[in-house]
């Protein structure tokens, strides 16, 4: 797929932009701050209904305006649809599909699919588990939709039962009977809720593996083999302290609800005194190795970058090997690669249908990708 | 704002559910142009439906005398209970005439988020009523959803021990609808309880 069309209005620093793409590269270079990476923010708000940079859509609203319009035309299979959300702060947003309107934007996922390189991205190698896990669950929601009512459903059940256990804590005697059998009630909904979620999140990282494994071994030839393993809240030891234990990858839907409901009653105690849901999918975490060490604090700078983009470049083969091409977005990555990897990254994303890329200055575009340049300045852009 | 009768009933219609202060305002307006007589049908019922209308001291669902108009009903079957969240889910099941048995209104469902435990639905009042062991199938028709499932397997654990009947509504495709309009949830669930074409 590719996106044939943008038109933007009060998105960011954009007034109003019309802008016609093509497939292929295409290359928007300006100085910084004139709003590159605002274009390409903007396509992937369409794929993904957030922004890879802010978590709120509030600063996506041009100042002074009341809402931000972002339509594409996306051509799919050689047909076009024509994609429009209405993006209003505080409320919900409108989306519309070939001028007709969608009642819930979900419906939408998966009619445009980006992969998007940004320089945030190095915090999935150097940040809190939470960024892998995030990683983890949004590729899986571009896979397969319903993964996105599993996680919200997921989400809900800890809040829940985070209320039940604050409050248990917070009457400081022994709980009751009642108060024990409600938290059971919501131990088997956490486990079965929370066994669908594990067990697509192991699926996906078997998947994942040899892909990261190869993508690495392109973009950094010399340096040690890139490994994922998934690291279970479920086989930490009795204390819970330390990081858990390594789970293992074949491990079936059924087999995790019994497993989970086990680690749920060893640490009911703990969870008691503590207020707070110790054990599930919410504290695992995807752990990085280079070698026999884990990335975070062990790799390098070029390294931790080297390893995000091939957790990138493994999404984008996943997805395309499940059928349609990716729309392909490189923000800004290339200035912090060496030429060498520069230029075998460029040789891994070049075939791509459609890739996009942000630079400060035309010689960050390495020659492999040739194609339309587009010069951005001021909050306009035109193709040069 | 209005002169202070006028916006007083404003304010108050504001107060409703599903009514913003546009609606408020269109009410109001639409009152004072109204026949006296319909207002004050309309005053007589309101100051009714709070002096008259009680809880069924059995099942909980709304009535104008001790028992609700379903547990005064010889006809109905006392060996079935259907148990719901609200006294509006009765009136849905009612439409279908498809359930003869009684009814018992736990008043909500369990959401530790909104503080209501199992304490605070009328769970022991229910727990009464299958002492005897008249009952033999209890039917789980709380809401589809998170809080719900978490109430239904609740009770199913709560009266295990009891030995009777436990069933819990299906949930899946709605009928006379096309598959392809529903949503992969719903869809998925109709998947996972699909069962065998007996012919």
């Amino acid at each position: 797929m590719y996106v044939a069309h943008l038109s933007l209005a009060d998105f960011r620093s954009y007034a109003a932009v019309e802008l016609a793409l093509e497939p292929g590269v295409s290359a928007f270079v300006g100085p910084n701050g004139q709003g590159k990476t605002n274009l390409v923010e903007a396509i992937g708000y369409v794929a993904t209904h957030g922004s890879h940079r802010v978590a709120s859509d509030a600063p996506l609203i041009r100042a002074g305006a009341p809402r931000a319009i972002v339509r594409t035309g996306v051509v799919k299979d050689d047909r076009k649809a024509l994609i429009e959300i209405e993006i209003n702060p505080g409320r919900a947003n409108r989306v519309r599909l070939n001028r007709g309107n969608v009642p819930r934007p979900r419906d939408l996922v998966g009619m445009l699919r980006t992969v998007l390189f940004a320089p945030e991205d190095l915090a999935l190698v150097k940040g809190d588990p939470g960024e892998r896990r995030r990683f983890l669950d949004e590729l899986l929601t571009l896979r397969t939709p319903r993964m996105a009512g599993v996680r919200s459903d997921y989400d809900r059940v800890v809040k829940q039962r985070n209320a039940l256990l604050k409050s248990a804590a917070a009457q400081r005697r022994t709980p009751g009977p009642e108060m024990l059998a409600t938290l059971d009630v919501w131990d088997s909904q956490l486990a079965n809720v929370g066994a669908e979620l594990l067990a697509a999140r192991l699926e996906l990282v078997a998947a994942l593996r040899p892909l990261v494994a190869g993508a690495y071994a392109n973009v950094a030839p010399t340096g040690g083999a890139a490994e994922l393993t998934y690291k279970s809240s479920l086989l930490g030891s009795t204390s819970r302290t330390d990081e858990g234990g390594d789970l293992e990858l074949s491990t079936g839907r059924a087999q995790l609800v019994v497993m989970l409901e086990g680690g749920l009653a060893e640490a009911r105690q703990q969870e008691l005194a503590r207020g707070v849901s110790l054990v599930g999918p919410h504290r695992d975490e995807l752990l990085l190795r280079l070698g026999e060490l884990p990335a975070r604090g062990y790799a390098s700078h070029g390294e931790s970058w080297s390893f995000a983009l091939g957790l990138r470049l493994a999404a984008f083969d996943l997805l395309r090997a499940d059928g349609d091409d990716p729309v392909l977005i490189l923000d800004d990555v290339f200035a912090e690669l060496d030429a060498g990897r520069r230029r075998r990254l460029a040789e891994l994303v070049a075939p791509a249908e459609q890739v996009l890329v942000t630079a400060a200055v035309p010689a960050d575009v390495p020659a492999e990708l040739k194609g339309a340049s587009y010069a951005v300045a001021n909050g306009s852009v035109t193709r040069e | 704002m209005y002169e202070g009768v006028v916006q007083n009933l404003i304010d108050e219609l504001g107060r409703l559910p599903g009514v913003g202060p546009k609606s408020a305002q269109r009410i109001a307006f639409h009152l004072l142009a109204a026949d006296p007589a319909d207002v004050l049908r309309l005053s007589q019922a309101l100051i009714e439906v709070k002096e008259k209308v009680r809880f069924c001291k059995t099942c909980g669902n709304v009535a104008e005398e001790e028992l609700c108009r379903i547990c005064r009903d010889p006809r109905r079957d006392e060996n079935v209970i259907c148990v719901v969240e609200e006294s509006k889910d009765v009136v849905a099941i009612e439409k279908t005439r498809e359930f003869r048995g009684k009814y018992h209104v736990l008043g909500g469902a369990i959401s530790p988020i909104e503080g209501v435990g199992p304490e605070d639905l009328r769970i022991r009042e229910l727990m009464q009523r299958l002492a005897d062991g008249a009952v033999t199938e209890l039917i789980l028709a709380t809401d589809p959803n998170l809080e719900g499932e978490a109430t239904a397997t609740y009770l199913a654990r709560l009266v295990k021990p009891m030995g009777l009947t436990v069933t819990r509504l299906a949930s899946g495709l709605p009928v006379g609808g096309d598959l392809e309009y529903a949503d992969e949830v719903t869809l998925g669930r109709a998947f996972e309880g699909r069962r065998l074409l007996d012919v």
